[in-house]
């Protein structure tokens, strides 16, 4: 027997995992689709080895976060699913179709020698724009929907906002920047001096995005500003961005320094506290504006049959994923051979 | 104004294009992984060093294939939402599980110990070396029993009920083993094992006839031959099973896939139709070439005994027919030539003149592609068969698509063409690109010793001669 309760609480579970799911894609893709960002940066063919190298054994694993963000989406919330794909038909599918190339890239660019150039240009148009994409998603997600009769009833194109766009600029530099400072600490040399370089330019550039989107939202969607500027709320939500402009400068300093990894860590700490934001803006909404977690929840049956297996498997998945960075530990240098 | 599109059509088109494109990396892979991980079994037990060469080898055209298999898997798990949208909320709650165990059990323990599997080989022991690999093989194969779980259940649904119109999960495990589900999951292994040996024997063909690696080519022979000889069969066993089962769940399927439409006079059985341009208008067949009693005796295990035909379902309710008619064939065409290349090897092994038969080990070079033909024959009868149904009994394809506008989904559908176009082509030349380069173990490609398609006479009596000497 089904209780309330747990129609109650298991809604927010499946969010919360989900949350935790898209956040561990974003950091963990978000750093090896960062470096298909720099890569037209590089200065030669060995510096790009390197940088490939220091993703090429967990891009995989990596990219298997978004099945589970897509897969765990049709699981938790059938609904959300099947009314946001196809309200974001075509960023999705351009995004995939960025993906498939920038994926392909590795393994073909590695056997390729006179066609290299062509899969250095897949590698890095392909990463950038399923970062762009991703961004564009973001935006569309967040804007919200229109729904009727719990179907998108709107056009292909309802997406294409300025918001939408400022989104996927910067979703790009974000991952760019996390791209940057994930090269400090897998590279050194040249490879490493071009990525601090890079990392100090795009600091400054995400925070302009991050504080853009944080003024967008409130002004042009009242329900975000709200959630944000009622009392008590405003108390309660008012260290977000404080601690998103100390922790900025935290990792300014740690780049000026020279530090190797705590730059990474900063940087993966401002993704989550532009996340958080985000979170708050949207919560308990899955669909918005009209959607909530509860109105969208598979049969309580499907959530525990799924919730079972996934605590059982996180903890697993996880410690293997962890064994996997552990073994390709260290700095990736120049020439060290690919498989 | 643009033309207006049938978005059901297009959707159907594209989904097929994607999954037929996604479903040759899986297919090879499955094999590919068990077969590297019992090399390197091998490699550790017995010590010689030509099974590790042979399965760092295949570890390179592995990452290559896995890597496309990967992405274009991204692409389905997103596209149920982006064109299925009524599917995954009418049955999101029973196949949304599934899918999500496969994620959780498999896709993460393949994509993760892949990265030691291709990277791992001068970083970590031996022993965890093997066990990467074993993990990568297991993966696959948990991969395969979750979607072929989703996909049997879709065809044929049980352990669940429907209310206003949603299905709900009753009995997990009556969903997970639904009726065909055990009869499609040993087809498709098998199908993949398979598969797998007949890429393996024509690489290893290619080397033999070429005098090129020759040790290494003749293991490849051997072992894929051995492999195929003793599969071949049993999978026609299985496919047998699983046709009997489908008559049972799907009859209309079978009816089409044997084009009876009924009408055979009491005691005379159905017959076999070999061939046959099967006419929906007429409700019958134009240029049939059948064989008396066969097909009852195949279906029914009876000389006489009937079994559903075409006209025993509504028109609305009956599966297109030309292509699960003739893919079938294709098929069953395809799996008997199996047999051939199994037994036909394993005798001229037992005679010890294989490497030396021109005849076997020329044609073998060419057979790589046998597997895949068959396997996407496969999935077309099975599942242009099971329409109009996207569940059977539940939804109907047409009701299941997303309220996208045609002119959307023509868009990506020409994108996704030209983007996989590009893509395959690449891929086949890049795998082709490392067996020129060959188990060398290096990365370095020896100077102009490509593979030509007429072999230097010279290679070949060198290749001979390491026949007559083996050990060189």
């Amino acid at each position: 027997m089904v209780s309330l309760g747990m129609e109650y609480y298991l809604p927010v579970i499946w969010a919360l995992l989900l949350a935790v799911a898209i956040a561990l894609y974003v950091v963990l893709d978000g750093f090896d689709l960062g470096i298909g960002i720099l890569f037209p940066f590089a200065r030669s063919e060995v510096e790009k080895d390197q940088m490939m190298n220091s993703v090429a054994p967990f891009w995989d694993g990596n990219e298997t976060w978004l099945i589970l963000g897509g897969g765990g989406l049709l699981v938790a919330f059938p609904l959300a699913y099947s009314i946001l794909m196809p309200a974001l038909y075509l960023p999705v599918i351009f995004m995939l179709l960025a993906l498939v190339f920038r994926g392909v890239a590795f393994e073909f660019r590695h056997v390729a020698d006179t066609s290299r150039f062509l899969w250095n240009i897949a590698f890095a148009g392909g990463s950038t724009l399923a970062a762009f994409f991703q961004g564009v998603l973001l935006g569309g997600f967040v804007q919200g929907m229109k729904v009727e009769n719990n179907a998108f009833a709107g056009g292909p194109l309802d997406w294409a906002t300025p918001f939408a766009l400022l989104c996927g600029l910067g979703v790009t530099a974000g991952y760019a920047l996390i791209g940057a400072v994930w090269l400090i600490l897998k590279t050194d040399g040249a490879a490493q001096a071009r990525a601090r370089q890079h990392a100090r330019l795009l600091l400054p550039v995400v925070l302009v995005f991050m504080g853009l989107v944080s003024l967008w939202t409130p002004l042009a969607f009242p329900r975000i500003a709200e959630r944000w500027f009622s009392l008590p709320n405003f108390y309660y939500l008012a260290p977000i961005p404080v601690v998103t402009l100390l922790l900025a400068g935290f990792v300014w300093r740690w780049l000026e320094r020279g530090h190797e990894h705590l730059p990474f860590l900063g940087v993966i700490g401002l993704f989550l506290l532009g996340y958080l934001g985000i979170g708050v803006s949207i919560f308990p909404h899955l669909v918005p504006p009209t959607l909530t977690v509860w109105e969208t929840a598979a049969a309580p049956a499907s959530q525990v049959f799924m919730l079972i297996g996934t605590v059982f498997m996180l903890p697993l998945i996880l410690g293997y994923v962890a064994f996997v960075y552990w073994t390709f530990r260290g700095k990736v240098r120049a020439g060290e051979g690919y498989h | 104004m643009p033309m207006e599109f049938d978005p059901v059509l297009l959707a159907r088109i594209q989904f097929a294009f994607t999954v037929s494109f996604h479903i040759i990396f899986p297919s090879f892979t499955i094999g590919l992984a068990a077969y590297i991980a019992t090399l390197e079994v091998l490699w550790i037990t017995t010590g010689r060093e030509h099974f590790h060469r042979i399965a760092r080898f295949f570890t390179k055209i592995f990452a290559v294939s896995f890597g496309m298999g990967v992405v274009s898997g991204i692409v389905l798990s997103y596209q149920f939402g982006t064109n299925w949208s009524r599917f995954s909320h009418v049955v999101g709650n029973v196949v949304g599980p599934l899918i999500g165990y496969e994620v959780l059990t498999a896709f993460f323990l393949e994509a993760t110990f892949l990265g030691i599997m291709l990277f791992g080989w001068n970083r970590v022991p031996k022993g965890l070396h093997v066990f990467a690999s074993i993990a990568v093989a297991v993966g696959t194969s948990f991969s395969a029993f979750w979607i072929l779980s989703a996909n049997s259940w879709m065809q044929t649904p049980a352990g669940h009920e429907v209310i206003d119109g949603i299905a709900y999960p009753v009995d997990w495990l009556a969903i997970i083993f639904n009726p065909s589900f055990p009869y499609r999951f040993m087809h498709m292994v098998t199908a993949c094992y398979l598969t797998t040996a007949l890429v393996v024997l024509a690489i290893g063909a290619r080397y033999v006839y070429a005098g090129k690696y020759p040790q290494d080519g003749r293991t490849m022979m051997r072992m894929a031959i051995g492999l195929i000889a003793i599969l071949a069969p049993i999978q026609a066993y299985i496919g047998d099973a699983h046709g009997l089962n489908t008559l049972q769940h799907q009859p209309a399927k079978i009816a089409a896939v044997e084009a009876n439409w009924g009408g055979h006079p009491p005691g005379a059985g159905v017959p076999l139709v070999l061939f046959a341009i099967p006419n929906e208008e007429t409700e019958s067949n134009d240029y049939e070439i059948a064989i008396p009693h066969l097909g009852s005796l195949i279906l029914t295990h009876s000389w006489t005994d009937g079994f559903a035909s075409l006209k025993d379902f509504p028109r609305e309710d009956r599966p297109p027919l030309l292509v699960p008619f003739f893919a079938f064939r294709i098929m069953v065409g395809l799996g008997v030539l199996m047999i051939v290349i199994g037994w036909a090897g394993a005798f001229l092994l037992w005679r010890r003149r294989l490497f030396e038969t021109d005849w076997y080990v020329w044609p073998a070079q060419f057979v790589w592609p046998v597997g895949f033909v068959t396997i996407l024959s496969g999935w077309f009868v099975t599942e242009v068969g099971r329409q109009p149904w996207i569940a059977t009994g539940i939804l109907r394809t047409a009701d299941a698509v997303s309220p996208v506008e045609g002119w959307a989904v023509l868009t990506t559908l020409v994108l996704f063409v030209i983007v996989y176009g590009i893509v395959f082509s690449g891929g086949l030349y890049y795998i082709n690109r490392l067996i020129v380069r060959g188990p060398t173990g290096s990365a370095i490609e020896p100077p102009d010793q490509g593979l030509p398609s007429q072999p230097i006479s010279g290679a070949r009596e060198a290749a001979r001669a390491a026949i007559q000497h083996p050990g060189e």
